[in-house]
């Protein structure tokens, strides 16, 4: 008895399912291929979103959809809006239960993520995109754009960074006579160095700098120190903290860059726009090219 | 072998003092001559060519000259002085614990290290009162103050130096306590992970003149009192009731060579971070090759050791250079199969 009763309420449930697919289907239905290569259909633009990278925090909300946000990892706190927003844990460790407890829509977050797999089990649709390089930028507020149902507003974005992103390395390399000045840029003291085909590299590249790094030895290589000393950088890109102990590396007291303190330090926010390939991008470009500007002999 | 040849075995178990002084002899000799050679190559391994480093060699200009004599060369002599602390270090915690799987970093230097360093990079960071002094004493002195912390700690819980198994269980203790704290603090803060890591896995990079010179002085100050007191270990391993019947003061000889193995480590893993292996491996690599009372093992391990970490500091900037490889991954490696070849070769003894 209890099972026909099931029965008849799961052929209702098909039912409904059916009429309200082919509605959706009618009214908006797009089918949108994330960077794990996953065909994921989006029946209407979802309302309940979290997101678990900052830069997709930043992209969600520079497509006007801040207000359809209900969580973000840890890290995001661009624009000041999503600082107040429930703190769903960080890449590695984010926070499963508090994740459905919230009920979003969608969940999106970056390729490498292993939580994938974890919300597929438990029926919660996630997307998932790379943001490593420029042009995932572009490609990120595009497909966002589509999922969102702001593609317009999307296309707009990408003008105006594409138009500003060229003006910034238009204004640089007319600034300059001859070649750009040969730079290294410290991600960290280890030292690793931001490589050519880094998103940083690709910043550095488009405002005229020349990488003392060349791009066989990777995104993120750990240098021998020597090859900064070897390679003669005429800017040094560096946190504030350690500019102030290059002196003491042995040989670097040596460096002109370091005896004339033409060093780059960026404070946080700015610092953040490097490393977050987002919609900011423009801004940590500017802060590069404008230091450069200043400090370049 | 021995069995085939029952009178030979006689004359290897026997104690031949001039055959085997002059193999002890020999095989230091050879160490000393290995570390010659070593640190001839370490003038031409780095982000240059082979070519452009002998030639730099012979025609040195200013920036070649800097490279060379500033950056290559104190830094092969400061490796090998880690190494050589490492080595000494893990042939008195064998002796002292009398346990062949004793290492420099059993006490928790290791993880109290890693918390100092952690605490300096948030001071650095944060620049707020309470971490701002920690800022002030850089990595090296963090390490150091880390390191020599856990030991304290280390011998406080175990209520004294006197029980072995105490003092090696409050080591993990302290080295679990401590590895945890520190992993708490990096996830508030994950931006400084990368620069933990590069000091977790060893990095001998940074080493200048003055790094090799503090080296140099910590190990002069820690062989000497080893030395003094190796007779103390040879009595030791016949047991601790024998090494107190023989009128041995324990307390004192324990005390004066843990201190001489903090001081040891700490100023190692402040100068090149953590670099595991050759102090469990130094001592192997003698003992297994010539017989040996701890004062030949003391002096044999240490220059073992510093040859170890001299070759793995030459492999590390040069397989993949102009990038370089951590060293202490290196020496994991190599450690690693040296001591599965190690456990074979003795099962097949067996």
């Amino acid at each position: 008895m209890s099972s026909s009763i099931g029965n008849r309420r799961r052929g209702q449930g098909f039912i409904a399912a059916l009429l309200s697919f082919g509605l959706a289907l009618a009214a908006h239905a797009s089918i949108v291929r994330d960077d794990l290569g996953r065909d994921v259909r989006f029946a209407e633009p979802p309302r309940r979103i979290i997101t678990l990278l900052p830069s997709i925090t930043e992209t969600v909300c520079a497509l006007g959809a801040c207000d359809r946000l209900v969580a973000t990892d840890r890290y995001s706190d661009w624009p000041v809006a999503v600082r107040a927003l429930p703190k769903a844990g960080g890449l590695d460790d984010a926070q499963v239960e508090l994740i459905v407890s919230l009920k979003p829509d969608l969940v999106i977050l970056s390729r490498s993520q292993r939580i994938t797999d974890r919300l597929a089990d438990l029926g919660i649709a996630s997307f998932a995109l790379e943001t490593d390089r420029y042009s995932d930028i572009e490609h990120n507020i595009d497909v966002l754009g589509q999922i969102l149902g702001t593609s317009e507003r999307a296309a707009e974005l990408n003008d105006s960074i594409a138009a500003r992103v060229r003006a910034i390395g238009d204004a640089a390399r007319a600034a300059r006579a001859g070649e750009g000045p040969r730079v290294y840029f410290e991600v960290d003291r280890a030292p690793y160095a931001a490589g050519p085909t880094s998103f940083i590299g690709e910043l550095l590249a488009r405002v005229g700098a020349r990488n003392i790094v060349t791009a066989d030895l990777g995104a993120f290589p750990k240098l021998n120190p020597e090859y900064v000393v070897r390679y003669e950088p005429d800017v040094i890109f560096v946190s504030a903290t350690d500019a102030p102990s290059l002196a003491e590396r042995p040989g670097w007291d040596k460096l002109r860059a370091v005896k004339e303190h033409r060093f780059c330090s960026f404070p946080p926010e700015i610092r953040d726009t490097l490393v977050r390939p987002g919609p900011r991008v423009a801004d940590g470009m500017q802060a590069i090219a404008d230091c450069l500007a200043r400090v370049a002999p | 072998m021995s069995a085939a040849h029952p009178d030979l075995a006689v004359l290897q178990d026997g104690p031949l003092p001039i055959d085997q002084g002059s193999r002890v002899f020999y095989w230091l000799a050879a160490c000393v001559a290995t570390t010659a050679l070593l640190t001839g190559a370490s003038l031409v391994v780095g982000t240059s060519s082979f070519e452009t480093s002998l030639g730099w060699l012979f025609a040195p200009d200013a920036q070649s000259a800097v490279i060379l004599w500033q950056i290559r060369l104190p830094r092969t002599v400061g490796a090998w002085s880690a190494g050589a602390l490492l080595g000494l270090a893990g042939a008195i915690a064998q002796g002292l614990f009398r346990n062949p799987l004793a290492e420099p970093y059993l006490l928790g230097t290791a993880s109290g290290a890693a918390l100092g360093v952690t605490l300096c990079l948030l001071g650095a960071d944060a620049s707020i009162g309470a971490l701002a002094w920690t800022a002030k004493l850089g990595v090296t002195g963090a390490a150091c103050i880390g390191a020599c912390a856990a030991i304290a700690l280390t011998i406080l819980l175990s209520r004294g130096v006197l029980q072995t198994a105490n003092l090696l269980l409050s080591g993990i203790v302290v080295a679990f306590l401590l590895s945890a704290v520190t992993s708490l603090l990096l996830l508030a803060k994950p931006d400084l992970w990368r620069s933990m890591q590069s000091f977790l896995l060893g990095s001998t990079g940074f080493l200048s003149w003055n790094g090799a010179a503090l080296l140099g002085i910590v190990l002069g100050i820690c062989v000497l009192p080893s030395i003094l007191l190796s007779r103390g270990l040879d009595a030791l391993s016949l047991g601790e009731d024998t090494a107190q019947s023989l009128g041995l003061s324990l307390p004192m000889l324990r005390l004066t060579l843990l201190a001489v193995l903090s001081l040891a480590t700490a100023a190692a893993v402040g100068q090149v971070g953590i670099v595991g292996f050759v102090g469990l491996v130094a001592p192997h690599l003698v003992r297994e090759t010539i017989t040996v009372n701890h004062r030949q093992l003391l002096i044999g391990a240490a220059l073992c050791g510093g040859a170890l970490l001299q070759a793995a500091d030459l492999v590390s900037r040069w397989i993949i250079h102009p990038a370089e490889l951590p060293v202490g991954a290196v020496t994991a490696v190599v450690g690693g199969i040296y001591l599965v070849v190690l456990l074979w070769r003795r099962s097949r003894h067996d």
